[in-house]
């Protein structure tokens, strides 16, 4: 009788997990078999939304009068590190198209999705398309915010998301870093002086990029949003230009959101060609026409001509030519006990 | 005889092998496993390592906030949710309805746009805030602005555990003390609450967890500023940022272990109380 039962609950039990493991099964296979038909993921950061949204529906009918293949094209979109993880943890994405070329170094790290030299398999460093940080003001400019030696003028409030949680972030602390270094011929000090100084203004933290713009736009809460230009453009145009102004500094960083296709993921969808492609396309007149309409700087010299008045001129710094590198950098500012921790950290 | 006992038995649990094996692998399927993973990478460290990491002055200032603030929070809630239960329960009025449903928003509301809403009634030029700043008074970007957010997120626990509990309590009870002469403030304190005391506990301790893990409300209002409003949840993300899955999972473990402890307390509590209250 108990032995009876007892088979009675294994088969139920066995019963709920062939019936798990079937409609896992189902759920896997179709979606390997929708990728092998003409489809793409591309996993990327939130601001890229509507800019993808875009590319996509271009991409898809240059792809069909060239192969005479459909492809739709998926899209996943976060926070640029969070998409990261989440390849990392076995999204099976076909193309990353991310803010740092830090957070695709850790996917090529960890997980061997693609060679570690990805970076130099596409022209530009693998950004077709670039930004700048500026400043966001309110109209009028009534600080007179010109350029980063306001930023930390005393009584100056700063808005300006956390370096540790935020890839947006990094690039502005990187670029104000980066311009003290350079007005100081290379003095380390005096930038880390100048860094102190400016973080000292800032006296909320968001956890990402589109909280410190909600801080600055919706809450009225200080003079001045540090910002990549492509945000401050599209938050002008949303908020209306009757509220702020946008400010160029002279000298700021370059920018450079990068894109990699992942090796093993297309040879294993059978999505190889198409992907490339879909890479390389955003070096075309029309993929670098569709970049500049959602105010990313496009590295055509004759699309950005058309687009100039958008665009002021800068002086521009990169990571590589500063920093040494995004791993570089990341060790040396951002981690754990490192110079943002050791500045902000109030006794 | 047995044959009996073992019939009352099956009666009073129908089928009890079947549920307790659907139970059993249900809940290693949903909790036990990916919590046990949440384990596993923590082994990554050692045990030097995890407590160092957890001993940084910053880490232990946001364990102090996720914890201070949410015990704060649910002491609230209990207090709050014990008199909107009794208005709901004991009166009928014109919108009752509305309030009820008002109460479970927090639940369906999703935190991040919770979050942002809080951040604008109650930052210094906020509808709510701004009245705060007349006088001198910060909510938004403080500890203040952390401990409104986690009891906004806890309300509807604190409100739903006692509801019933009051419902269910029979008016008779109360009539019988009147007709003995208790004055209305006696029939409270010596009937009606001690009735509803293990609910207001547990309806807390429910508060005092969902408190406890919260991020997406919390984050928006808090400022994040380190040892001033840091919670441990961003912490964690934060680690997560810098690719620190070991770090990030040891202060997740611990949280765990924490906020496991104090609910098994809680419950303790509860029973204690029901014991006491029940003789």
């Amino acid at each position: 009788m108990k032995n009876h039962r007892f088979n009675w609950l294994t088969w139920t039990v066995l019963g709920v997990v062939a019936l798990a493991a079937g409609v896992l099964a189902i759920v896997f296979r179709s979606d390997n078999a929708l990728a092998g038909d003409g489809s793409l993921l591309n996993v990327s950061y939130d601001p890229t939304r509507e800019l993808y949204q875009d590319y996509n529906s271009a991409f898809s009918k240059y792809w069909k009068g060239k192969s005479g293949q459909n492809i739709s094209v998926r899209q996943s979109h976060g926070g640029s590190g969070k998409q990261a993880r989440s390849v990392i943890d076995g999204l099976e994405a076909d193309v990353v198209t991310l803010a740092l070329a830090y957070d695709i170094q850790e996917i090529a790290e960890r997980t061997k999705l693609l060679p570690d030299n990805w970076q130099s398999r596409l022209p530009n460093n693998s950004a077709p398309y670039t930004s700048t940080i500026v400043f966001l003001v309110r109209k009028g400019n009534p600080r007179n915010i010109k350029d980063w030696p306001d930023l930390i003028k005393p009584g100056t409030v700063v808005v300006t998301p956390s370096p540790k949680t935020s890839g947006g972030a990094r690039w502005n602390y990187l670029a104000a870093w980066g311009w003290a270094l350079k007005q100081n011929g290379g003095n380390e000090a005096a930038a880390r002086d100048y860094v102190t100084k400016l973080y000292k203004n800032v006296p909320v933290l968001d956890s990402g990029a589109r909280g410190a713009t909600i801080t600055f736009v919706k809450h009225g809460i200080g003079h001045v949003l540090i910002a990549w230009e492509n945000e401050a453009l599209l938050a002008i145009n949303e908020m209306g230009k009757d509220n702020f102004e946008i400010v160029t500094p002279p000298v700021t960083i370059l920018a450079e959101p990068p894109v990699a296709i992942l090796d093993k993921n297309v040879d294993k969808h059978g999505t190889r060609a198409a992907a490339e492609e879909y890479v390389r396309y955003l070096y075309s007149e029309e993929g670098q026409d569709i970049a500049a309409k959602h105010y990313y700087r496009p590295r055509s010299t004759a699309v950005f001509a058309k687009y100039a008045s958008r665009f002021p001129t800068v002086q521009t710094f990169t990571i590589d030519d500063v920093f040494g590198g995004w791993n570089k950098a990341q060790k040396t500012h951002f981690a754990d006990g490192a110079i943002f921790d050791q500045i902000y950290q109030p006794k | 005889m047995s044959a009996t006992a073992a019939q009352v038995q099956r009666r009073t649990l129908p089928g009890f092998r079947l549920t307790m094996g659907f139970t059993l692998l249900y809940l290693a399927l949903i909790v036990l496993v990916p919590l046990s993973g949440l384990f596993g990478k923590t082994k990554a460290l050692g045990l030097g390592e995890i407590v160092t990491a957890l001993t940084q002055p910053r880490v232990l200032a946001a364990f102090r906030l996720s914890l201070g603030a949410a015990v704060v929070a649910a002491i609230i809630d209990s207090a709050a949710g014990l008199l909107i239960a009794w208005v709901l329960v004991r009166y009928t009025f014109f919108g009752k309805r509305i309030i009820e449903a008002l109460i479970d928003i927090p639940l369906a509301l999703p935190t991040a746009v919770a979050g942002i809403a809080l951040t604008t009634a109650y930052s210094e030029n906020g509808v709510i805030g701004r009245h705060f700043a007349a006088h001198g008074i910060q909510v938004a970007f403080t500890q203040l602005g952390v401990t409104v957010a986690l009891v906004f997120v806890g309300l509807p626990f604190a409100v739903r555990a006692v509801q019933p509990v009051l419902a269910d309590i029979e008016i008779e009870l109360e009539e019988a003390a009147h007709s003995l002469g208790a004055t209305r403030g006696q029939i409270f304190r010596r009937v009606t609450f001690p009735l509803v005391l293990p609910a207001i506990v547990s309806g807390g301790a429910q508060a005092f967890a969902r408190a406890v893990g919260e991020y997406g409300s919390v984050v928006f209002i808090s400022g994040n500023m380190p040892m001033k409003t840091e919670i441990v949840p961003l912490l964690i993300v934060t680690k997560l940022e810098q690719y620190d899955y070991a770090g990030a999972t040891a202060l997740a473990a611990t949280m765990l272990l924490l906020s496991l402890g104090m609910l098994i307390l809680l419950h303790r509590l509860q029973g204690a109380i029901q014991v006491g209250g029940h003789p």
